[in-house]
């Protein structure tokens, strides 16, 4: 099960975290009370420039001097703070979230194209893998990711999403069946600029996982979800393809249609699955991935898992249900369903 | 002094109430077990092979067979095949020759793999349905891509992709070659090729030109011999592949008794007549890793870098490594030939003794290929001792692109497995060129019997595909997480990086 939900303003305009709660909880029929969570972009104006680091430590005393000189070791804190929380009776704190402003040493990386998302990359894997306590759970400039195991409105309160603003967000309900209560395990997803909400199971996730490894990434968060943003962090940020040939790599057409295709669209489809077979996602899915400039919706090849689409003015909506995309914008002027494999995508305007 | 007769392998014995002497059981067997004298037939088990042809054609089911009629006293150690490779040797001499594959007790890890299937979190995929993609390239794949928008808009490729074979289902025919098997038995591998679209091998026994119809769905070989190489045969061929080794004889040559070398396998692999065609062990031009690049590199020069060439190894113990610095010479495939895999002559000892199971040796290759992030420049063929569409699944969910099978297309086609290959009297018509005998098999009902079998695993697979929740090959491949071990020791599921049951 699991409800997503995304929304992007093309202009740019913030909408604080009050709608997309309350929107969120239409779908708590599609979650367990087990796992929410929001992510906000152009959420720290004020420390745009800086990767910000939101951190579950275990307990502050054993671990934070440890992940503070990790951190030294590759550049700059230019603030930390423990993130604000608010007491919910339905929601046990076990972890204390915390958030740095950091800023990578790019000389520390010099043989790269991308130092500083090199850095944070290398420092997210290996902080994780490492399991000491605390665990990087996003990563992004002028990014937020909140997340706990708790229904969606218990969430939002614990962390008042409503005193967030940004352009784009993308919330979800979780209904888990691997790592239920374990706050690193709810959605979304984050490194880097990407961000990734998810329903569904992905079936080719050891042949993802195994891909994707051989690039250096490590699946450490015990779910299929995090390949997700991996793939497409490889793709787009490091290979260079767009959002939508992105996705026509993990979600591509069936052979029967890429056949019949004209000779030069066919070759580039015939190439996308030669290239990229291990990355294609196989089971039912349906998924919502973003990054500073975009947001895109999709699902699996056959459409196992519902997604739709929705546009008002400057702002596109994608949901698991249109009764979650009405609830926050009740104005709204075009619902659709989107065709399996057919993105959903929305793009700030230059 | 003399060792005396070893006891008799196998017992045949006929129920005279039904036996009405109509004597094709005497027709059909070339080893000469049966004969008539007087109004009786009279039976020599010890000419037996247990090939079944007589019990396949007597028609009263007469004729019955009884394996070791005769015990030795049981040891856990001196058995049976030790004991009576001992009494052989000391009469001979010589080394033991043996066919078909290794005849070992040692489990095969196949069987200790079981698949997944979706239940509830995630709905299985009905293949009747919905639609479940097998095709198959093989080849070398872009690691990444170039790709540019036109002026109009249009999206247009310009990285330049390697020839790749197209088939439509990740199960292809071993290299056997005419001479080993025969003309009909080629013909009928070769029609359900086609028929299923797949390919198959020439083996190293050169291209006979009735089987220029089927050309674009074979791979030509070029092994240490070079047995019926020229231009023409490399021309005609869908692909090239160079044997280095093979499964059931890793690190020696082969051998084609000159008995096997008729008029027209002579002209074939352009040897004369009723000459014994020995390939050599290594070939005498690839002495290193960069001399098999220059071969690989001389074929596709020939061929005009229009056909992949594919390598095949023996999977021996630095098998990984070798499928890595194959990898770096420019060939399209690496075939990995498991100890399991068969042969129509091999010693005894290399058969039983030498290589490893290849469900191994695809787990170490596939993931030296991943470390090294060289996957995508090769395919990877798994071959030897695949028996079912399950294993092909496991071989394919272990790192495998795509098989080989070998074995089970001749067993579609008659074969009984009884082993004697090397000796050229196949009553099956298969391993044989004697005329009598090859007329058994009609090309025509061999290839429908070889393309039921494929059709049928291939059925089977997207069965169990959809079971997983998978509508798409590149989704299996290599998907560990789909299998687990079952009373597999730790470092052996380490090896194969699976999980054991109930994990």
């Amino acid at each position: 099960m699991c409800g997503i939900i995304g929304v992007i303003d093309r202009r740019k305009e913030p909408m604080d975290g009050l709608r997309i709660k309350k929107a969120l909880s239409q779908m708590n029929e599609r979650g367990s009370g087990e796992g929410a969570g929001y992510a906000v972009y152009g959420v720290y104006p004020e420390y745009k420039d800086y990767y910000a680091l939101h951190v579950f430590f275990n307990n502050i005393h054993e671990t934070k001097d440890a992940l503070d000189a990790t951190l030294e070791q590759w550049g700059r804190i230019v603030h930390d703070e423990e993130i604000p929380t608010y007491e919910q009776p339905n929601l046990r704190k076990t972890h204390t979230p915390w958030r740095y402003f950091f800023k990578p040493d790019k000389k520390l990386m010099a043989w790269s194209k991308s130092p500083e998302d090199d850095i944070v990359t290398y420092l997210v894997m290996k902080i994780n893998a490492e399991r000491k306590g605390s665990l990087v759970f996003s990563s992004g400039k002028n990014i937020g990711v909140f997340k706990a195991s708790g229904w969606p409105e218990d969430v939002a309160n614990f962390y008042r999403i409503e005193d967030y603003a940004g352009y784009l967000w993308l919330g979800h309900n979780r209904y888990p069946t691997n790592t239920p209560g374990w706050w690193g395990g709810a959605h979304p997803f984050n490194l880097l600029g990407w961000s990734v909400v998810h329903n569904g199971e992905i079936t080719s996730y050891g042949t993802n996982r195994r891909y994707i490894e051989s690039f250096g990434y490590q699946c450490t968060m015990y779910t299929d979800t995090e390949v997700v943003a991996y793939l497409i962090d490889l793709l787009v940020r490091k290979h260079g393809l767009s959002e939508e040939l992105a996705v026509k790599a993990l979600a591509p057409p069936f052979w029967d249609e890429i056949d019949i295709m004209a000779p030069r669209q066919k070759m580039v489809a015939k190439a996308l699955r030669l290239a990229y077979g291990s990355a294609l996602m196989n089971g039912p899915f349906a998924i919502v991935v973003a990054n500073q400039e975009s947001m895109v919706g999709f699902t699996d090849r056959i459409k196992l898992r519902p997604l739709v689409g929705g546009t008002c003015g400057n702002r596109v909506f994608v949901s698991s249900e249109e009764a979650a995309i009405r609830a926050m914008e009740p104005d709204i002027e075009h619902v659709y369903m989107p065709r399996a494999g057919e993105p959903i995508i929305g793009k700030v305007i230059p | 002094m003399s060792i005396g007769a070893i006891p008799s392998r196998y017992r045949i014995r006929i129920d005279r109430d039904q036996c009405m002497l109509c004597e094709r059981c005497i027709e059909s067997c070339p080893y000469g077990v049966f004969r008539k004298n007087g109004e009786t037939i009279h039976v020599d088990s010890r000419k037996c092979t247990a090939c079944h042809r007589c019990i396949a054609m007597c028609p009263r089911d007469a004729i019955s067979l009884l394996e070791h009629p005769i015990d030795y006293r049981s040891h856990p150690i001196w058995t049976r095949e030790v004991r009576e490779s001992i009494y052989n040797q000391a009469r001979t001499g010589k080394i033991i020759l043996a066919g078909m594959g290794n005849a070992q007790p040692l489990p095969a890890i196949f069987d200790r793999l079981l698949l997944d299937a979706c239940q509830v979190t995630n709905p299985s995929i009905d293949p009747l349905r919905e639609p479940m993609e097998l095709r198959t390239y093989i080849g070398k794949k872009p690691s990444r891509l170039e790709i540019r928008r036109t002026p109009e808009g249009d999206l247009d490729l310009v990285t330049e992709l390697a020839p790749n074979l197209e088939a439509e289902t990740p199960i292809l025919i071993a290299h056997m070659s005419y001479g080993a098997i025969s003309l009909n038995a080629q013909k009928s591998l070769a029609m359900a090729a086609t028929e299923v679209k797949t390919f198959m091998g020439t083996g190293e026994g050169g291209l006979h030109p009735s089987l220029y119809p089927y050309q674009d769905r074979m791979i030509v070989q070029v092994a240490s011999g070079r047995f019926g190489v020229d231009i023409n045969y490399l021309e005609r061929g869908a692909a090239i592949e160079i044997k280095i080794g093979q499964g059931a004889k890793p690190g020696i040559g082969g051998h084609l008794p000159g008995e096997k070398v008729d008029a027209d396998v002579s002209a074939t692999r352009m040897i004369p007549v009723g000459s014994d065609a020995i390939s050599p062990a290594p070939h005498h031009d690839i002495y290193s890793i960069e001399d098999l690049k220059q071969l690989v590199r001389g074929l596709k020069e020939a061929t005009e870098w229009k056909k992949p060439v594919f390598v095949k190894i023996a999977a021996v113990h630095n098998v990984a490594a070798i499928a890595a610095g194959i990898a770096r010479s420019s060939a399209d495939a690496v075939v990995v030939d498991g100890f399991r895999g068969g042969t129509g002559a091999a010693p005894r000892v290399f058969r039983d003794q030498v290589g490893l199971p290849i469900e191994a040796a695809i787990a170490a290759v596939d993931q030296k290929l991943r470390d090294q992030g060289i996957r995508n420049e090769v395919s990877l063929i798994a071959s030897g001792g695949i028996r079912e569409s399950a294993d092909v699944a496991k071989a394919i969910a272990l790192g495998a692109d795509a098989i080989y099978i070998g074995t089970a297309s001749l067993v579609a086609m008659g074969c009984r497995v009884c082993g004697n290959c090397y000796r050229g009297l196949c009553p099956w018509g298969i391993a044989t060129q004697r005329e009598d005998l090859t007329a058994r098999l009609d090309p025509r009902e061999g290839s429908v019997l070889v393309s039921n079998l494929i059709h049928a695993w291939t059925l089977e697979l997207s069965e169990l595909m959809g079971a997983a929740g998978i509508n798409s090959i590149e989704s299996l491949r290599g998907n560990r997480d789909r299998l687990r071990g079952y009373m597999l020791d730790e470092g052996i599921l380490k090896v194969l990086d699976v999980k054991p049951v109930g994990a």
